[in-house]
């Protein structure tokens, strides 16, 4: 099939440096990452303690505060994409599914610094007055993260749901199970454990920021996609978590993220402590990002050998004998 | 065990209710509050409107060095993203060995999920590395802000282009093969054309990223006040960096209405740009759907 003849040299070379150009891009930040270390052997960056007049330039502290952000926006974030994909999914009628699925649409397209502005007016005054403290916090920014988090998470699910659904269906209600019955006894196990849609050409709706492939574990892809989502999200905890640096223990305490601390640094003195630590702090989120993209790559990969080859000889055939999803209906149900 | 089913239900059903309030919440406040604002004194303060535009007279309280801030970086960022990502995407699709296709996919993939403020840490340290080698005099500016944007949507671009061509059916492929054409030919004239809505609704995808970026352009030339952008390497002004200032640091009431104005007209601008980009991929999904 793919003959050498006649690959133009010129778009070769420049797929070529363009993937250059992106690794060079993630090792420049990585090797600056490691000369910081390196420099600020006395800084002791990665301590508890940031005060500059002392010396200490310490981040752990953010990186608490990130994650204790990321996983407790995940947290959320996640269960309310599971439940928005059941809805999408037959849980609704179909004008519900169809008013979600426009939001939903319509959430992708939304500007970070817009739902920051718009909850700086409407969400933290109301905290404010109704628990108390600034308003400014950890639980103020944790859901502004969840809800952003949320359409990409449900496309994800609801790509390989859909196939999975359409797949098993008929035989389901053979059976005699309700719709409800059929996505929470045989589509949302199999989602969970693991299994390649057949169909892979289901329609893949438009994740406004980066399209989403058919996963083969869709609720742990969903989850690993989100995460990395939420501990690089830069606006949301500089502009609504308050930016204190020190541990959070309450969900109304003021935090400061990693990435909240890059934005918000724009010291003048390079080289010093202060330079230091935003380069381990972009280092660090770098790492953490494409591990988990990496991850993810290895997640749908998994259960696709080259899935368009497949898919384009098998829907050119007849159906296989056997009854359709009878199979998949028996490893959902095992479970 | 009717328990699952009822959880379920009770799952869903507050999803969608908390989803559609909170969003619509925000929205709301934002539209009631914003949409005032929302007319020629926003965008050119006590200036005329041609005058304005033209540059003849600087405009000092209203948003118009803001749009024209963000329209040019715009076009840089897609001058430099625009080729390479696409045809990037086009050998992907069209010409690479498997092996090429997981690397360049890989790398791709990694590059996507990629902070933004980290992309913006990524110019800071270029210019700063700069300085120390070939130009003392560099200093953070459009022209890198557009670098680190487009950087920041190649993989968008790549991803987008590649999935619209490899969303086509396989016997367009077959056919031209049969036919006896060569593998350029059929990119050229077969795969590009009929992948084209695909791939201008991914690059209008991408411009939406780039117009909403903030994280990047905070770090790399954004500044409040810059008048309109004077060149590539001078400092500029932009519609998501205004917002961000204003939430931060207004002093008066107008300042904020005219932030809300800001904010809704960036939403509005959003909105647009991904209804173009969904009405054209579904074009592409319906024309190939028997």
């Amino acid at each position: 099939m793919r003959q050498d003849h006649g690959r133009p040299v010129l778009l070769r070379a420049l797929a070529l440096s363009v993937s250059a150009l992106l690794g060079t891009v993630i090792a420049f930040i990585l090797l600056s990452g490691a000369e910081a270390l390196a420099r600020g052997r006395g800084l002791s960056l990665f301590g508890a303690v940031w005060n500059p007049s002392a010396g200490k330039f310490g981040i752990l502290t953010m990186i608490q505060a990130s994650l204790l952000l990321a996983l407790s926006s995940l947290a959320l974030g996640w269960c309310l994409s599971l439940g928005c994909c059941c809805a999408l999914n037959g849980l609704a009628p179909r004008w519900a599914a169809r008013w979600l699925m426009g939001l939903l649409t319509l959430m992708t397209a939304v500007p970070t610094v817009v739902y920051g502005f718009a909850a700086v007016f409407l969400l933290v005054p109301l905290i404010r007055d109704g628990l108390g403290g600034t308003g400014f916090c950890w639980l103020t920014a944790g859901l502004l993260v969840a809800l952003q988090g949320v359409p990409t998470m449900t496309f994800i699910m609801d790509g390989a749901v859909r196939s999975l659904a359409a797949e098993t269906r008929l035989t389901a209600t053979a059976l005699g199970m309700s719709p409800l019955q059929h996505l929470s006894r045989v589509v949302l196990p199999l989602a969970g454990k693991g299994a390649a849609p057949l169909a892979g050409k289901g329609a893949v709706p438009l994740a406004g920021k980066g399209a989403a492939p058919l996963a083969s574990r869709p609720l742990l892809s969903a989850a690993v996609l989100g995460l990395g989502r939420a501990v690089g999200d830069a606006l949301l905890p500089t502009m609504l978590a308050g930016n204190a640096i020190r541990f959070a223990h309450s969900p109304l305490d003021s935090m400061r993220t990693l990435t909240a601390h890059i934005s918000l640094v724009l010291s003048s003195d390079i080289g010093g402590g202060e330079h230091l630590s935003l380069l381990l702090a972009g280092a660090l989120l770098l790492a953490f990002c494409a591990a988990f993209s990496l991850l993810n790559l290895k997640l749908g990969r998994m259960c696709r050998p080259a899935v368009s080859e497949q898919n384009a000889g098998r829907s050119a055939e007849a159906d296989p004998p056997e009854i359709p999803g009878a199979r998949r209906l028996a490893q959902g149900a095992k479970s | 065990m009717r328990l699952r089913e009822f959880a379920l239900g009770v799952l869903g059903w507050s999803s969608l209710l908390v989803v559609s309030l909170g969003v619509g919440a925000l929205m709301a406040f934002l539209c009631v509050r914003g949409l005032p604002a929302l007319d020629a004194r926003l965008f050119f303060g006590a200036t005329p409107a041609w005058d304005a535009i033209l540059a003849l007279r600087p405009v000092w309280d209203g948003i118009w060095p803001a749009v024209a801030g963000t329209l040019s970086l715009l076009a840089v960022t897609m001058a430099l993203a625009l080729v390479p990502g696409v045809s990037c995407g086009v050998y992907l699709a069209c010409f690479a060995s498997p092996r090429e296709r997981e690397w360049i996919g890989a790398c791709a993939g990694v590059l996507a999920g990629i902070p933004s403020i980290v992309m913006g840490l990524f110019g800071l340290e270029l210019i700063i590395l700069l300085r120390r080698t070939f130009l003392p005099q560099g200093t953070t500016c459009l022209l890198l802000a557009a670098v680190c944007l487009a950087i920041l949507v190649l993989p968008v671009l790549v991803t987008a282009t590649r999935t619209a061509i490899e969303a086509l059916p396989r016997q367009l492929t077959l056919t031209a093969d049969a036919l006896g054409l060569s593998r350029p030919q059929i990119a050229r004239h077969l795969l590009i054309p009929a992948a084209g809505p695909g791939i201008l609704g991914g690059v209008i995808l991408s411009m939406g990223r780039a117009m909403e970026d903030t994280a990047v352009i905070m770090l790399t030339g954004a500044v409040a006040n810059a008048g309109l952008p004077a060149g590539l390497t001078s400092k500029f002004e932009a519609l998501p960096f205004k917002i961000y200032y204003t939430a931060a640091q207004y002093t008066s009431a107008e300042e904020l209405a005219r932030g809300f104005g800001t904010a809704l007209l960036l939403l509005l601008l959003s909105w647009t740009l991904i209804l173009c980009a969904k009405v054209l991929q579904r074009r592409l999904s319906r024309r190939w759907a028997e």
